[in-house]
């Protein structure tokens, strides 16, 4: 194994060790490291947000520079990115200018993009069928028309009496918290091993791979 | 420290001696798993992506590495890790795509280390991209992404929300195959409607193992079947003790 790999594996492995045994164990000297080792957190995860806006400058350049399909549109987002940090730079994030180009420009671009998700989501109910024809896909669906037609009142009928006041809330507070409680319980033993993982240094998501030496 | 952080150390340090204990006795030996079908799937598209000279789009979603969703980020990176090592021979290296900073250096640091630049030429910096750092600007960047580079499978694995469904639509309307896990109850709902074999709950964490099982990962898997068994034996007991009034 190379030497900065170890060097890399180490560290993290520490890092992680007093951060994880800092959580739970409640001693001066550890909870002091663990706040500074988070404070150098913040620090790092603001400069890997830098060096992400370098790396979405330099897919976008390359993509003028080669004449790709759709550069033009690379070309204004290069243009708004500069723009909006120079503004944000100049006259701080909380000034109303920045606020302006927040309300009229970002929201109403994600609330398009929001609205045609129930655009998306309502096609890919109707094809549910036609990709996956078995009898739990007619339960996902008739489930989730019984939980419209409970929330949603009817025109000229209102809220359906049954339908609103006890069907859909013991599927959703009992069926569904239920189902949902153990997809939950099976994804945290997920991240509880994977970050035990890391721990071990099996996972490296940090350059080095350990099955390198073994080969 | 209280009785919940006790049980929860307790947990966390029974875990580990569980899963060196496992990595100790089956050096030799991999346990068998249950067939996933999605990642027989994504084997597939992996060879033809081989064969035909495409590449794959592996897309981390837009989860961070300092929230609570850093575990799926951690799984989307092995995925990464494991799926440049295995289109090593292909012509053109995969490209990831991801919605925080931090996760894009690591998914350049993955592609970088895993051999994949020095076999082939066409790797560059720009293989991992951010694409944007709120839900839907991420899922915007992507689109075109899934669109322009012409892969031949996405893999969509990490902290996704519902904005994963314009990604999963985007898939199929490029006639791709595509395998999709988040560790977001929303999306997994989604993507059970909009995905043929989506991955529900723990599998998202599985990756590892069913890609190329190495000791830790088989052992990560045993552990968890280990630690659902004791929780099921905890909630009817639970169940049982507050039937009979003692708790």
């Amino acid at each position: 194994m190379k030497l900065k790999g170890l060097f890399s594996a180490v560290i993290a492995i520490a890092t992680g060790l007093v951060m994880l045994v800092g959580y739970f164990v409640e001693l001066p000297i550890l909870v002091n490291l663990r706040i500074t080792i988070l404070n150098w957190v913040i620090i790092l995860a603001a400069v890997a947000l830098f060096l992400g806006l370098f790396n979405l400058l330099a897919v976008h350049t390359k993509k003028i520079r080669s004449k790709e399909k759709g550069g033009i549109y690379s070309l204004i987002l290069i243009f708004s990115l500069l723009i909006t940090l120079i503004i944000g730079l100049w006259l701080r994030p909380d000034h109303a200018l920045m606020a302006l180009i927040f309300k009229t420009i970002q929201l109403p671009v994600e609330t398009s993009l929001m609205a045609m998700l129930a655009v998306t989501l309502t096609y890919a109910s109707i094809r549910l069928l036609r990709r996956r024809n078995n009898l739990i896909s007619v339960i996902f669906l008739v489930t989730a028309l019984l939980i419209l037609l409970g929330t949603v009142p009817l025109p000229f009928v209102g809220h359906v009496p049954i339908l609103g006041d006890l069907i859909r809330p013991f599927i959703a507070q009992v069926l569904a918290a239920a189902g949902a409680r153990g997809i939950l319980i099976g994804v945290a033993l997920g991240s509880l091993t994977t970050g035990l993982r890391v721990l071990f240094g099996a996972d490296r998501p940090y350059g080095s791979d350990p099955s390198r030496g073994e080969k | 420290m209280n009785w919940v952080g006790l049980a929860g150390f307790g947990l966390v340090i029974l875990s580990a001696i569980l899963m060196a204990g496992l990595v100790f006795l089956r050096r030799k030996s991999t346990p068998a798993f249950r067939e996933i079908p999605a990642f027989a799937r994504l084997r597939k598209a992996i060879g033809l992506a081989v064969e035909e000279g495409s590449r794959l789009h592996i897309s981390l979603g837009r989860g961070g590495l300092t929230t609570p969703q850093s575990a799926a980020e951690l799984a989307g990176l092995e995925m990464l890790r494991r799926l440049s090592e295995l289109t090593a021979a292909s012509d053109r290296p995969p490209v990831a795509t991801s919605g925080d900073g931090a996760v894009t250096i690591l998914s350049q640091d993955t592609l970088l280390s895993s051999g994949q630049a020095a076999l082939s030429t066409g790797y560059g910096a720009t293989a991992a991209r951010l694409t944007g750092l709120t839900p839907f600007s991420y899922a915007a960047g992507a689109l075109p992404v899934m669109h322009d580079e012409n892969p031949s499978a996405n893999v969509l694995m990490g902290n996704f929300g519902v904005e994963v469904a314009l990604l999963t639509d985007a898939a199929e309307r490029g006639n791709t195959s595509t395998l999709a896990g988040s560790d977001n109850l929303p999306a997994q709902a989604i993507l059970y409607a909009s995905v043929q074999d989506p991955l529900i709950g723990e599998e998202l964490y599985a990756a590892g193992t069913y890609l190329k099982a190495r000791p830790f990962h088989s052992a990560s898997l045993t552990v968890q079947d280990i630690l659902r068994w004791l929780i099921v034996i905890g909630i009817l007991v639970g169940a049982l003790l507050k039937l009979a009034g003692v708790l």
